[in-house]
């Protein structure tokens, strides 16, 4: 109990001096993970509207490929982003392992099946008909997806939340991949880690609560949008 | 493009879907500010229709003109569907204002929001919701969010509008106003509506043209009053509410007067008939009249039965009563002069009809219309 | 207008992705200047590299990248040409590495030792013995729980060494447990779980505070903890970057260097954690 009273108190001198390191290591931790989830956005919208919107051969394959992958252990990344990256795996000439480049590019593939599945899920869920009322308004096809993406993107409010608090939690992968270096690729789930193992508890729970806050902000600010949006 | 072009010509339309023709259209044309109402049940093939009509399915076979362009061929598909509307049964508004609603199919042509704007305006007013334009089309009622459907249609100004049921889901009250309001900026506008319900009272309140679909063919189009009077066979009758269809045999005849025998009771009609032949009398309910059965026989009808009221619904401005003259006969009877019969379960009554308000299939040879 | 929205959202996400990956991808000059260092967790859980890094950077304009791993992952990359230099301790593996050719130079840094830290109530009663291998014994008979790295690193070399030299049967045995942790982590556990493990000095002072864990056999010459620091060889791997793994190497055998850790800890343990070795002999090492 005490140790947990010590922690907060040092959470909050840590938050209050704005000491530099703890301040750049929740930056890069918002930078990554932000940067890895646009991406995983970016993909996970298209695939997902996608595989939702056509018919081809395979399709419950992919489908079930995507919902495994909702689930896809980080360190499991981790390790085959690793391999992928040494200076002499397959993209080594990249040079880009114990980068923070490395860790989004780990997050970004932890979070897209996230994205994907809910993608898939939410313009899924939509009225069958409603594709046949757009296309009779005129829309083209891509016109089409892009105003299902937006009729289903309070779910996809649920996507960012879900990509985004799946990659900043996750340890395993950053560790493997970014090589929590000082100053450099170190973020809040590696240093807390780190600081555990040097029995800094008081600087590991301050680090804890600094992440659990920015979690909570984030999906305070996404929740609101998403509360305004529904009807009164 | 002559004048005498149709807007809009199916020919030998087919559509198959999962190994079952469900959709077979020799040839269907409509001309420029015709109203045609199709009416059919459930199942018939009337959504199917308007979707391939519309471009929004891949007929199997057959094809489409527009204006006597081949669409898909000598027009584009995405170009021929701007020029056209659609409703479905189900309004399938956007999350998002009533405003942008009924600004999506003008900002999907790219239109500058400047110019959408009075558009806009000028929709939302024509069907009564220019207040309702910056709600949330989530919050919308039943009616309000049909009138918004209506409006997002009409913005873009389309050479064709195509309803599919699209007042089906709405309660009596409030489909009778809206089709009111239909039936007013249809008028007002001149457009070129294909309509397709199950709804008899909506297909008459619209309709310049009737058709009866039934199993994805076209059974018979024309005029309400011909489809209504003269209907091809028995389905057509049923479905333009010609309640009594009497099934009897030819017994005497007289030239072109006939007296078939139902049940036991003989009917006096006119029509090319054989003798001896199986025929159907069709009587629409309204045309059947009912009088105080001490009243003896007041009227100049030849075709006057003792009968006993059984089961009396109200519909609207009239009762619909089932009556037992030894087969079974509905009449409609205005509530005014429901009150002035008295009517009631049991009630003896004399119903009649006359020899002209017979229309008489004949079983064994179909009707041209 | 809607076509204008839709491309120039998609021309910010692209260009805000760009924006970010030119800003934390790292440039051709930058990987020239960069050392990947494997190492053990000791020397960062101690905290000794957050001192001397910053030093050997700011000296040689280099950039490194210390991967904190065991002793035999710090090795493996090596053999891969994963890592540019490695500083760890774990003697026998160290000169199979050197022996297979995958080392440059093997270059002595430093020494502490490891110690057998248990509960205090000490069930097994090892407590002042003077020899490792007749307390592991004496925890072998009196079947107490033993807390192992289990993880290849160093220091779980350094306990299996001991254990051959006790001659009893360890692995598989109920009482035996592998954590698979880090040294602090494993100290943790088993505090908590009231077991005995073998640790380094350095990551048991720095942790002893939040210990209930006491120092129960020290002094043997067995229990040693010996840190060399090896190039890898750019000859194996082309693209090892051999000029900032000889600059570090020579960095941390340097006068300074070894100034520094000579009075590393004095002032937060009260003794230092680590002996600067540089230039002896390990067989002189703990005389």
């Amino acid at each position: 109990m005490d140790l947990i009273l010590e922690g907060i108190k040092k959470a909050f001198w840590l938050l209050v001096s704005f000491d530099p390191e703890v301040l750049g290591i929740t930056l890069l931790s918002v930078k990554v993970s932000g940067t890895a989830t646009l991406i995983s956005l970016f993909i996970g919208i298209s695939v997902g509207a996608t595989v939702a919107l056509t018919r081809f051969p395979g399709r419950r394959l992919a489908v079930s490929l995507i919902n495994t992958g909702m689930a896809l252990p980080p360190v499991v990344v981790g390790l085959f982003v690793t391999i992928f990256l040494w200076r002499n795996g397959p993209l080594g000439v990249l040079g880009i392992l114990y980068t923070p480049l490395a860790m989004i590019i780990a997050q970004a593939v932890i979070a897209t099946p996230i994205v994907t599945g809910i993608t898939l899920a939410a313009v899924q869920q939509l009225p069958g008909k409603l594709r046949l009322q757009i296309l009779a308004l005129g829309a083209t096809r891509l016109q089409m997806v892009w105003i299902l993406v937006k009729e289903a993107r309070l779910s996809l409010l649920a996507a960012v939340m879900a990509g985004f608090g799946g990659v900043i939690s996750e340890v395993g992968a950053s560790i493997m991949v970014g090589g929590n270096i000082k100053g450099y690729s170190r973020v809040l789930t590696t240093a807390t880690v780190m600081e555990t193992g040097r029995g800094n508890f008081d600087v590991a729970i301050a680090l804890s609560i600094i992440l659990l806050l920015l979690a909570y902000l984030i999906n305070l600010v996404l929740t609101q949008v998403q509360q305004r949006e529904r009807p009164r | 493009m002559t004048s005498s072009t149709p807007v809009f010509e199916a020919r030998d339309l087919q559509v198959v879907k999962g190994g079952s023709l469900i959709l077979k259209i020799a040839s269907l044309a409509v001309s420029e500010g015709e109203i045609l109402v199709l009416i059919g049940p459930n199942g018939a093939g009337k959504s199917t229709l308007l979707q391939a009509l519309s471009a929004l399915l891949k007929p199997t076979r057959g094809h489409i003109f527009f204006r006597g362009q081949k669409i898909g061929t000598d027009i584009p598909l995405l170009e021929y569907r701007r020029r056209l509307a659609m409703i479905l049964q189900e309004p399938l508004l956007f999350d998002t204002t009533v405003f942008n609603n009924v600004a999506s199919g003008l900002k999907i042509r790219g239109m500058r929001r400047n110019e959408i704007e009075p558009i806009v305006e000028r929709a939302l007013k024509r069907f009564g919701i220019a207040h309702l334009k910056d709600r949330s089309a989530r919050t919308l009622s039943g009616g309000e969010a049909r009138r918004a459907s209506l409006a997002r249609a009409f913005a873009t100004d389309p050479e064709i509008l195509l309803l599919d049921e699209p007042f089906s889901a709405l309660d009596p009250i409030m489909r009778e106003t809206l089709i009111e309001d239909l039936e007013h900026v249809l008028r007002e506008t001149g457009i070129t509506t294909i309509f397709v319900t199950h709804d008899r009272m909506e297909a008459l309140r619209l309709a310049t043209r009737l058709g009866v679909m039934h199993a994805g063919e076209i059974l018979q189009t024309g005029s309400p009053e011909e489809v209504m009077n003269h209907p091809v066979n028995e389905f057509v009758a049923s479905l333009v509410a010609v309640e009594n269809i009497l099934k009897g045999k030819v017994i005497r005849r007289n030239g072109r007067t006939f007296f078939a025998s139902v049940s036991g009771q003989e009917i006096e009609g006119i029509g090319d008939v054989g003798l001896g032949e199986e025929v159907s009398l069709c009587i629409r309910p309204e045309n059947v009249t009912l009088s105080p059965f001490e009243s003896g026989n007041p009227t100049s009808a030849i075709n006057t039965f003792p009968g006993t009221v059984g089961k009396i619904t109200p519909i609207g401005y009239y009762r619909k009563a089932q009556l037992n003259c030894g087969f079974p006969l509905v009449a409609y009877v205005t509530n005014s002069s429901f009150n002035d019969l008295a009517l009631n379960k049991g009630t003896k009554v004399l119903a009649s009809f006359d020899t002209t308000a017979i229309h008489v299939i004949r079983e064994s040879t179909p009707t041209d219309s | 207008m809607r076509n204008m929205k839709k491309y120039s959202y998609a021309g910010f996400m692209f260009f805000s992705i760009f924006v970010l990956l030119v800003n934390l991808g790292p440039t051709a000059e930058a990987q020239e200047k960069t050392l990947i260092l494997a190492t053990t967790t000791s020397t960062q859980d101690t905290g000794l590299l957050d001192v001397l890094i910053p030093i050997f950077e700011k000296k040689t304009g280099f950039f490194v990248k210390t991967i904190a791993v065991g002793s035999g992952q710090a090795m493996t990359m090596g053999r891969k040409g994963e890592a540019d230099v490695l500083l760890v301790h774990s003697p026998a593996a160290e000169k199979q590495f050197m022996d297979d050719g995958f080392g440059v130079t093997r270059r002595l840094v430093m020494h502490n030792d490891f110690v057998l830290a248990g509960p205090d109530e000490d069930p097994a009663k090892i407590k002042g013995l003077k020899s490792a291998a007749e307390a592991l014994k004496k925890i072998a008979s009196a079947q107490a729980l033993f807390m192992s790295r289990g993880d290849n690193s160093g220091t779980h070399a350094k306990e299996k060494d001991v254990w051959k030299v006790s001659g009893v049967k360890y692995e598989g045995e109920k009482w035996y447990q592998q954590t698979g942790l880090g040294m602090g982590q494993t100290l943790n556990v088993a505090a908590e779980k009231k077991g005995y493990t073998l640790t380094d000095r350095g990551t048991y002072l720095s942790l002893a505070k939040t210990l209930k864990l006491g120092i129960l056999v020290e002094g043997d010459a067995v229990l040693l903890n010996i840190y060399h620091v090896m190039e890898v060889n750019q000859a194996k791997w082309p693209k090892v970057n051999i000029a900032a793994a000889k600059a570090f190497a020579d960095f941390m055998v340097s006068k300074e260097t070894q100034e520094i850790i000579k009075t590393f800890g004095v002032d937060k343990y009260g003794s230092p954690l680590f002996f600067p070795d540089a230039g002896k002999k390990v067989e002189d090492l703990g005389k």
